[in-house]
């Protein structure tokens, strides 16, 4: 299978041959950062582009297709758009924080997006600790939308940002707990070596009853964790007019839109890695000739292919469900995922010790 | 060598934000007009300041959120280690966890899970 550390190996001793070491590595860095923006953007373009589809198919209607072929050309246009709309300066809100908000958001956003296995040997940020850090930086844009919320001064942002708060953390929880069950099969915070071990099946087939519990449980969180699909309420537009990012406008706002694309993204490449192995191809322990074909597809198609997957599950959900209220969202959460959860844990670890997976 | 990446992704994050909202301030256009520095309620002007108190619900859920995240970090370290410690591990985390449900049924008990 080809492995992308072979170019970057090669591009690094190409330019330490033609100029110092420090300059290599800053040049490498500006690379990266080059790349990782370009990969950002795109991918961030190519679902609005793909929401938008699916979206109108979902309805019975064509969708854009004007701009480019099958209005392929459209999210760029808006993209645009949204650079040359004025940035309207508001009287009344808190100056620093409403500036500051939207940067915490990408921060959050970018710092994640760079954990994400792509392909083998293509991953930004490899911690030992890596899908703990994953965790701690996507829960940053919590605070990113609380303080866009609060320094509008404006009541419809406040309380959407409330009830996003509200709504975050409390489906964060199940998110770390289902996280951890997939740990404690895997016995790995490490991404890529997640990856790898999952090299003789996936994880969710290897652990079989609280892997599949974990699955549902995560998909579910996730969407919640997005602000999407029938969890939409801290930006109930029929309510709230849009929530917390009411006030912002032009790329402000544009920041706002990139980032809730990107977590999506985000979201489906964790379940990908966790659950479904990341760029590893499908193997079954035995067939030694299937796999062999298998190996033959490179790992980068496996990755899109499979968020790809699973991002059209989470758009599904949210063209399938009616929006939930504050009340039954949160009782979702507190008295049926959280102790559900838990159980799981449990279950799992039993597993584990008496060797039951597979 | 990892954490140098780290801070290059934040510096990158930073200037993707600093360009784009340098590209729009300097294409975008600027007119001046008092009714649109007012904030977008409902049409009529705005009565008072918005930082003011909201639902102690928020609140509430926001203590309880604390347990139980504090609750998954400790876990962690755990979850690395459970397969050496055998069913040692499993015994002694039950505790932890059946401690922790006992707080969760608490405030179920107390209605801190109702949205009221």
């Amino acid at each position: 299978m080809f492995d992308f550390s072979v170019i970057t190996q090669w591009i690094d001793q190409l330019l330490r041959g033609v100029m110092p070491d420090a300059a290599a590595t800053v040049v490498e860095c500006v690379i990266i950062g080059l790349c990782l923006l370009l990969g950002y953007s795109v991918i961030a373009l190519a679902l609005i582009y793909v929401e938008r589809k699916v979206c109108a198919w979902f309805q019975c209607r064509l969708g854009p297709n004007r701009v480019g072929p099958f209005g392929v050309l459209q999210s760029v246009a808006d993209m645009i758009k949204m650079l040359i709309k004025e940035i309207i300066e508001i009287k009344h809100v808190d100056k620093f924080l409403f500036g500051l908000a939207p940067y915490i958001v990408i921060v959050a956003s970018v710092a994640a997006f760079a954990c994400l296995p792509f392909a083998k040997g293509l991953q930004v940020l490899d911690f030992n600790v890596g899908i703990f850090f994953l965790i701690a930086v996507s829960s940053i844009g919590i605070v990113g939308i609380l303080l866009a919320g609060w320094a509008s001064n404006n009541k419809y942002s406040l309380i959407g940002a409330m009830r996003s708060g509200a709504q975050m953390i409390s489906y964060e929880l199940s998110i770390g707990l289902s996280i951890l069950t997939m740990v404690v099969l895997s016995g790995t915070l490490q991404i890529s070596e997640l990856v790898e071990g999952q090299a003789d099946g996936w994880l969710l087939f290897k652990g079989h009853v609280p892997a599949l519990i974990a699955f549902v449980i995560y998909l579910v969180a996730g969407t919640a964790e997005t602000n999407r699909g029938p969890f939409d309420l801290p930006e109930a537009d029929s309510e709230l007019t849009a929530g917390y990012h009411t006030e912002y406008s032009g790329m402000h706002f544009g920041f706002f839109y990139l980032a809730e694309y990107l977590n999506l993204f985000i979201v489906a490449g964790v379940a990908t890695t966790l659950f479904l192995g990341g760029w590893m191809p499908l193997h079954v322990p035995g067939w030694e000739g299937f796999n062999q074909v298998m190996d033959y597809i490179p790992s980068i198609f496996w990755f899109f292919g499979k968020v790809g997957v699973m991002i059209f599950v989470i758009m599904w959900f949210k063209w399938t469900f009616p929006r939930l209220r504050i009340d039954q969202l949160l009782r979702l959460e507190w008295k049926y995922l959280l102790p559900i959860n838990l159980l799981n844990l449990l279950l799992m670890v039993i597993v584990v010790v008496y060797e039951l997976h597979f | 060598m990892n954490l140098m990446l780290f801070v290059v992704v934040l510096i990158t994050a930073v200037a993707l934000v600093v360009a784009a909202l340098g590209i729009a301030r300097l294409i975008s256009p600027r007119t001046f007009n008092r009714q649109k520095g007012e904030a977008y309620e409902c049409g009529i002007p705005t009565r008072g300041t918005s930082w003011m108190q909201f639902k102690v619900g928020y609140y509430l859920f926001a203590i309880l959120f604390l347990m139980f995240d504090v609750e998954t970090v400790l876990l962690f370290p755990w979850a690395l280690t459970v397969r050496d410690l055998g069913a040692a591990g499993l015994i002694s985390i039950s505790f932890f966890i059946v401690i922790l449900v006992l707080g969760l049924a608490y405030a179920w008990k107390k209605g801190a899970l109702e949205w009221k």
